[in-house]
């Protein structure tokens, strides 16, 4: 399936959730959906017959200025050979977002690394750490307006 | 027996408190063999694994943090070397072939032969490296030895092209750094020939020994939907009986142009999925990659590789995503371009980061032993998982 | 060799002690050349040179100078570790291997002790090992020492069993614990060595021997007590200095031992294998040392061609396959030896 029928499948079974598509044009044909619908949206991704997207390539967060973040989902169809993004974007002051872990397990460990570097908190999400940076680190270093803390347990940081 | 202990333990990420019987063990940062710094904390009940949480980050070099403050799209590349650094030509390419999309630029075809065959030789090294580094881990020491003798060979014609053995910084966006030498041909031509026996004496000495088939046969078995679902790449998923490798399903570069097989895992001396196949994929793989190097040896055109190196990048606001094949898996690249001479934002997804996150579950109910297996198998870069 | 110290010194506690004292004067120089050779013998297999430069001829010296390393390092002990057991732990070990040589003939003329039961004593004091290993695991504070520690008694504990049961077999046929006995049962001919006599099944005994000593000295494909790549080092993770360099004496020592052990009974002991041609109380010495060299290279080879087994394959090997086999192989020669009386 085209990128366009995939936009088109999405518009009419969540009426509502798809906020903006962008697929003629662009080199990464994606779909902008609302943070309360992602898992849903996911699931029927996963599960519908013509769409089988049964791969999240990748999930990263973007810091876009402004006082939104968002996170990018990446999916691939290894069944039917076509591919879609979808986007999420979030207030920064409360970045909520549904988690997709039990959707596909890859989100698992992406979705902590979007926690530890951004700060987002994925709803339903098992076992939501740091994964790359010690437990006890202060900020998301990720963001645009990150600022390094002076000091780590005594040691100082910038250098 | 089952009674939990007066003052509970908790573990985070364990999700219940330790029973009496129960011990938390660490294969810390360092140990012999975990492969780089990487923290497995061990609940085992004796020699039973019960849990397993692996805690990473030991080797975080802030890399999509600094590739936001470069100047310059190009001084991305050394960075990006030094994340996988056993397969360093692989990262470059993914890297490169990712802003050229981005930027639109068709790079000359002496270039993608190069591309290839640096790449395909960078195969045969870092999948020497894994099975060397495996029979260690198993116990058998020689192989290592010879496994690292011929990989000595091709960084040999690596450190004649680039000046560099492990950190190459030579597939540039648009061309390369440096042209070939004059014999590249010739030294890649006999590499071919006298490797491809070589293949026979590991056979001969690991691959089917009963030792390391009792070791690794029915060990850490991972069914083709788990992997899938968990979104494995590379030997691991190909190990699980999936044929899926994007130089042949989702093709970048002139791969299409190759006539090559894609090995799979199918349960030959085990079941489907287990340790051995993913082992195996590997030691079948270079015999592909084999034929690869000999067709684009006999093929490479003439022409100028730094021709088509842009003097300034600075793409239009846009993103693109863009996967390749290294000799772990699949590694995706998501640029996102504002319109300055420096990325936005660059997300990396590196296969080992991914593959690791299966090895709790593949581990829960094995040996200590057997972990040791299943992670050699799986084959992780502790600076591709942490960039 | 005791009777002409004890007319020598005519005091016999300190002839005892003096001969308690021979056999490390074997031990420490083998121990000195085998260190050495391993790792000659590792890297020639693996195609690369090994030691090169200390002392000039390949590389001679260097054991020389990892002992003088050794000696000068910091003696290490773990705050939270049992000084006492700590400390102890690297003597047993080693006195467990060294009483072995108390009765094993290296001539016809020399044997520390000539006990009638040689051979049972043998058996019996080389399981101290065991005690010196738990310590050792134990008394570290270090729940990997502790892992190394439990599978190695596990491990050396059943394979005693095929050991004890394969050596039996020889001693059925000779009627006596004693190990001059055996060896001198064994003269004449190249053919009247036990390990091609009651044919197959002493060979067999013989084989199974060998693979049950390998599982002894914690030798590949058995090291899993000192697993390198999974325990970091096992037992002995803790040790430093000269309680790791004895903890090593103490495994060549041993390997020697269980060496010396297969010749005297299967392959002939110190007679020579021309028969009355170059024999001889030091021509003995000479060829009980050489076979056992042989059996010590066969050990190294087998280490650095194979791989290492899991702790329950090992113990199912032990279990389920030596000890049957040798169950069967007494059978078979019991049977054997009542139909030739």
């Amino acid at each position: 399936m085209i990128p366009q029928e995939i936009c088109e499948t999405l518009k009419e079974k969540f009426p509502g959730a798809v906020l903006e598509t962008k697929t003629e044009g662009v080199l990464n044909p994606c779909v902008k959906v609302a943070p309360d619908r992602v898992r849903d949206i996911c699931l029927f991704l996963r599960d519908e017959e013509t769409m089988a997207f049964d791969s999240l390539m990748c999930l990263s967060g973007v810091d876009y200025t402004g006082g939104k973040l968002g996170v990018v989902y990446h999916l691939d169809s290894m069944k039917r050979n076509h591919k879609i993004t979808i986007k999420v974007e979030i207030d920064a002051a409360n970045p909520r977002c549904q988690s997709v872990e039990s959707v596909w397990k890859t989100a698992n460990w992406h979705e902590r690394e979007a926690y530890d570097l951004f700060g987002i908190l994925f709803d339903g999400h098992s076992d939501l750490r740091r994964i790359l940076l010690p437990d006890d680190w202060e900020g998301f270093p990720l963001r645009k307006d990150y600022t390094v803390a002076e000091y780590y347990h005594g040691m100082k940081v910038p250098y | 027996m089952e009674a939990a202990i007066e003052k509970p333990v908790t573990i985070p990420g364990f999700g219940r408190p330790l029973r009496s019987h129960e011990m938390v063990i660490n294969m810390g940062p360092q140990h012999p063999s975990t492969h780089g710094v990487l923290r497995l904390e061990l609940v085992v009940d004796g020699e039973v694994v019960i849990d397993m949480i692996p805690h990473i980050g030991y080797l975080h070099r802030c890399f999509e943090k600094h590739a936001e403050h470069m100047t310059n799209y190009q001084q991305v590349i050394p960075y990006c070397d030094r994340m996988d650094y056993i397969a360093a030509m692989s990262n470059d390419l993914g890297y490169a072939v990712a802003c050229e999309k981005l930027l639109n630029i068709k790079v000359p075809e002496r270039v993608e032969y190069i591309r290839v065959i640096m790449a395909e030789l960078q195969r045969i090294a870092s999948h020497l490296l894994a099975i060397g580094t495996y029979g260690m881990d198993i116990g058998a020491f020689t192989p290592f030895l010879y496994c690292f003798r011929d990989r000595e060979r091709i960084l040999d014609i690596y450190e004649e092209t680039c000046g560099a053995r492990l950190l190459y910084n030579y597939i540039w966006i648009g061309g390369l750094s440096h042209d070939v030498p004059s014999d590249f041909q010739t030294k890649v031509g006999d590499f071919c020939r006298y490797f491809r026996p070589q293949i026979k004496e590991l056979n001969n000495l690991l691959t089917y020994n009963k030792i390391f088939i009792e070791r690794t046969a029915n060990v850490g078995v991972l069914p083709a939907d788990v992997a899938v679902n968990y979104g494995a790449s590379g030997p691991v998923l190909r190990g699980s009986g999936v044929k899926w490798d994007l130089r042949k399903n989702d093709p970048y570069s002139i791969y299409d142009r190759f006539e090559f097989d894609i090995p799979t895992g199918k349960g030959e001396v085990g079941s489907v999925g287990d340790c051995w196949d993913r082992y195996i994929v590997r030691v079948r793989e270079i015999g592909q990659s084999l034929n690869i190097l000999e067709q684009a040896i006999a093929a490479i055109p003439a022409g100028n590789v730094q021709s088509a190196i842009p003097k300034r990048i600075r793409p239009d606001a846009s993103e693109v995503y863009v996967r390749t094949e290294t000799p772990k898996g699949e590694l995706g690249y998501y640029i996102v371009a504002d319109g300055t001479t420096s990325p936005y934002r660059v997300k990396v997804r590196p296969p080992t980061f991914v593959n690791l996150s299966i090895l709790p579950a593949m581990s829960r109910g094995a040996m200590i032993a057997d972990v040791i297996a299943i992670l050699g198998s799986i084959d992780i870069v502790l600076g591709e998982v942490d960039r | 060799m005791k009777d002409v110290l004890i007319e020598l010194l005519r005091n016999e506690p300190l002839v005892y002690t003096l001969m308690a004292f021979v056999p490390l004067l074997w031990i420490l120089p083998f121990a000195l050349f085998a260190v050495w050779w391993e790792r000659k013998v590792a890297a020639h297999m693996q195609d690369r040179l090994g030691p090169m430069r200390t002392g000039g001829w390949h590389g001679w010296a260097q054991t020389i100078a990892d002992i003088l390393k050794l000696i000068q390092k910091e003696d290490v002990v773990p705050s939270a570790a049992d000084r006492m057991l700590f400390t102890l732990a690297p003597f047993v070990v080693f006195i467990g291997a060294y009483a072995a040589y108390a009765a094993l003939p290296f001539s016809a003329a020399y044997v520390g002790a000539g006990i009638h039961i040689g051979l049972f004593y043998i058996i019996a004091v080389s399981s101290l090992v065991v005690i010196g290993l738990l310590m050792a695991g134990w008394a570290s504070n270090n729940k990997w020492s502790l892992f190394g520690a439990m599978r190695s008694a596990a491990q050396v504990v059943s394979y005693e069993i095929p050991i004890a049961l394969s050596l039996l077999t020889v001693v059925m046929v000779v009627g006596s614990f004693d190990l001059q006995e055996i060896t001198k049962a064994q003269s004449g001919s190249l053919l009247n060595w036990f390990v091609f006599q009651k044919f197959p099944l002493l060979f067999i005994a013989a084989i199974i021997y060998f693979v049950a000593s390998l599982a002894e000295v914690n030798r590949t494909p058995f090291d899993i007590p000192e697993a390198e790549s999974e325990l970091v080092a096992g037992y002995h993770t803790e040790y430093a200095g000269m309680k790791f360099a004895l903890f090593f004496l103490s495994e060549y020592a041993n390997m020697f031992a269980v060496s010396m052990i297969a010749v005297i009974i299967f392959f002939g002991g110190w007679n020579s294998p021309f028969g009355d041609f170059v024999s001889g109380p030091f021509w003995g010495a000479f060829w009980v040392i050489s076979k056992s060299l042989g059996f010590i290279f066969l050990q190294m080879w087998l280490r650095w061609t194979l791989p290492r087994l899991r702790v329950d394959q090992l113990m199912y090997v032990g279990w389920k396959v030596l000890i049957p086999f040798s169950f069967a192989i007494i059978l078979g020669v019991g049977l054997w030896v009542m139909m030739a009386t």
